[in-house]
């Protein structure tokens, strides 16, 4: 089982090497909406500082929801997904290996990224250690819960759009509890409560999404 | 059914099911009829002016059963979804997908409601709480597995993809029904519950009451009459349909 895991998790972090432009898009694409918005809103530092922990969860949901779609979709179009499902190997651990190499390359990343940003939207040193935290509890969600998602939605007409249709609602609790150990923490409370939300959420979804996923797998492969 | 032992899965078959709902669907549309007329009476006319409120409050006899059926209609959509996937019954996938219309329906209702009775009370049509984002989340969630469903050709795979989007989605429910308790919110908690006497008076209660039953007999009515199309829609081709459905 845990051979299935780890072949599945090198074979996909290969693809990934040998494909860097994809899942180097998706941090772009965190930078340029992070960026956005300082030139949308105006420069001042203090509105700016209260909209750091928002608009920074906000870029790193959406710039997950990039690599999302490609979790399955290749691998459905020339069938090794078919043969997964075949082998011996329980499928929700080779589902497991592909959601932690997507964690590993698309939210990673992000999360190194993020207090560079946080420098650019004024967040004291401290508030730039919880986002950081919030941010490795978090977006390990994002990569389960939306796996969830791109397997519901595997090889349908529009699936772009109605992944981020699903997967948005249930993205909103993390985003909540997220910026809002940052947010807390910038308001002079402590963070505790919300990171303590934030892990059992990431317990909760890291348990059962493996699974849950490899269910959906099966629904769009019949 | 002769027999002492009660077939559950009698009526599990589309072809059964058909004219149950259809003898079933005159009864609970009169029944919503009444109820709802006898409950905007009660809830117009009867019911006396709220001391802090003033006659701004008889929103609630919409607004509250409204917010009650879409949670209780999700709830009845994960149920079902959750014996679909056990059992494999065609009819469950075609009633969870006759529910997602009127539950996305009464949330929008409870939404809609709630924002009319904000601006006077609160002074904004929205607020960002808890109960008021749970219960937004709860109409996404409907929207998206609306979506999700037309997005898909097979049937099958509709029904089964639905219902587990549909099973996942029940963990708001509750956070849903507990966030007036679990944070301190702008929203007030609950008027009525199970376990103790309501914080309302006795006319005000019954008048909602009589308002949910008469919005419950609405759905029922409505959720039948859509689950008939369905059940019509996918099984054009079988025998049955052919010999009985025409008249």
């Amino acid at each position: 089982m845990m051979t299935g895991f780890w072949t599945s998790m090198r074979r996909d972090l290969v693809l990934a090497n040998r494909h860097k432009s994809e899942w180097l898009t998706a941090l772009f694409f965190f930078v340029m909406v992070t960026n956005l918005l300082p030139l949308g809103v105006g420069p001042e530092v203090s509105l700016l500082r209260k909209i750091a922990p928002g608009v920074l969860w906000i870029g790193a949901l959406l710039s997950t929801l990039l690599g999302l779609q490609r979790l399955f979709s290749s691998d459905h179009g020339d069938g090794t997904l078919e043969q997964m499902a075949l082998s011996p190997v329980p499928l929700a651990w080779l589902v497991a290996g592909k959601m932690v190499t997507h964690w590993l390359v698309c939210g990673l990343p992000v999360v190194l990224m993020a207090p560079l940003l946080g420098i650019q939207f004024d967040l004291p040193t401290r508030s730039l250690g919880i986002l950081v935290l919030s941010l490795l509890l978090g977006t390990p969600i994002l990569s389960a819960v939306g796996a969830l998602g791109a397997a519901l939605t595997l090889g349908l007409r529009g699936g772009g759009a109605l992944l981020s249709l699903l997967i948005l609602p249930l993205y909103i609790p993390a985003l909540i509890f997220g910026a809002g150990a940052v947010e807390a923490d910038l308001a002079g409370i402590s963070p505790q409560g919300h990171l303590s939300l934030l892990g059992a959420l990431l317990v909760l979804s890291v348990f059962f999404s493996p699974w849950v996923t490899s269910l959906a797998l099966r629904i769009a492969l019949e | 059914m002769s027999n002492s032992v009660i077939n559950w899965f009698k009526y599990a078959s589309p072809a059964t099911f058909y004219p149950l709902a259809g003898r079933l669907v005159p009864w609970f549309s009169g029944l919503a009829v009444l109820l709802i007329a006898w409950g905007l009476w009660i809830g117009l006319f009867v019911a006396p002016t709220d001391a802090q409120q003033s006659e701004g409050y008889r929103i609630i006899f919409v607004h509250v059963p409204a917010s009650w059926l879409s949670m209780f209609i999700y709830c009845v959509m994960a149920f079902w979804s959750a014996l679909g996937l056990a059992f494999n019954t065609r009819l469950s996938g075609m009633l969870t997908a006759a529910l997602a219309p009127t539950g996305a329906l009464f949330a929008f209702l409870s939404l809609w409601t709630g924002a009319l009775w904000g601006k006077p009370m609160w002074g904004a049509w929205w607020v960002w709480d808890a109960r008021l984002t749970s219960q937004l989340i709860l109409f996404f969630l409907y929207l998206g597995f609306i979506a999700l469903q037309s997005a898909i050709d097979d049937p099958r795979r509709a029904d089964r993809a639905g219902a587990l989007l549909a099973l996942v989605g029940v963990v708001n429910i509750p956070i849903i029904y507990f966030s007036v308790q679990w944070w301190n919110t702008l929203h007030q908690g609950a008027s009525v519950s199970l376990t103790k006497a309501p914080s309302m008076a006795h006319i005000m209660l019954e008048g909602m009451l009589i308002m949910a039953l008469g919005f419950w007999s609405y759905a029922i009515a409505v959720v039948l009459t859509r689950v008939r199309c369905i059940i019509l829609e996918r099984e054009l081709t079988s025998e049955w349909v052919k010999r009985n459905a025409v008249d």
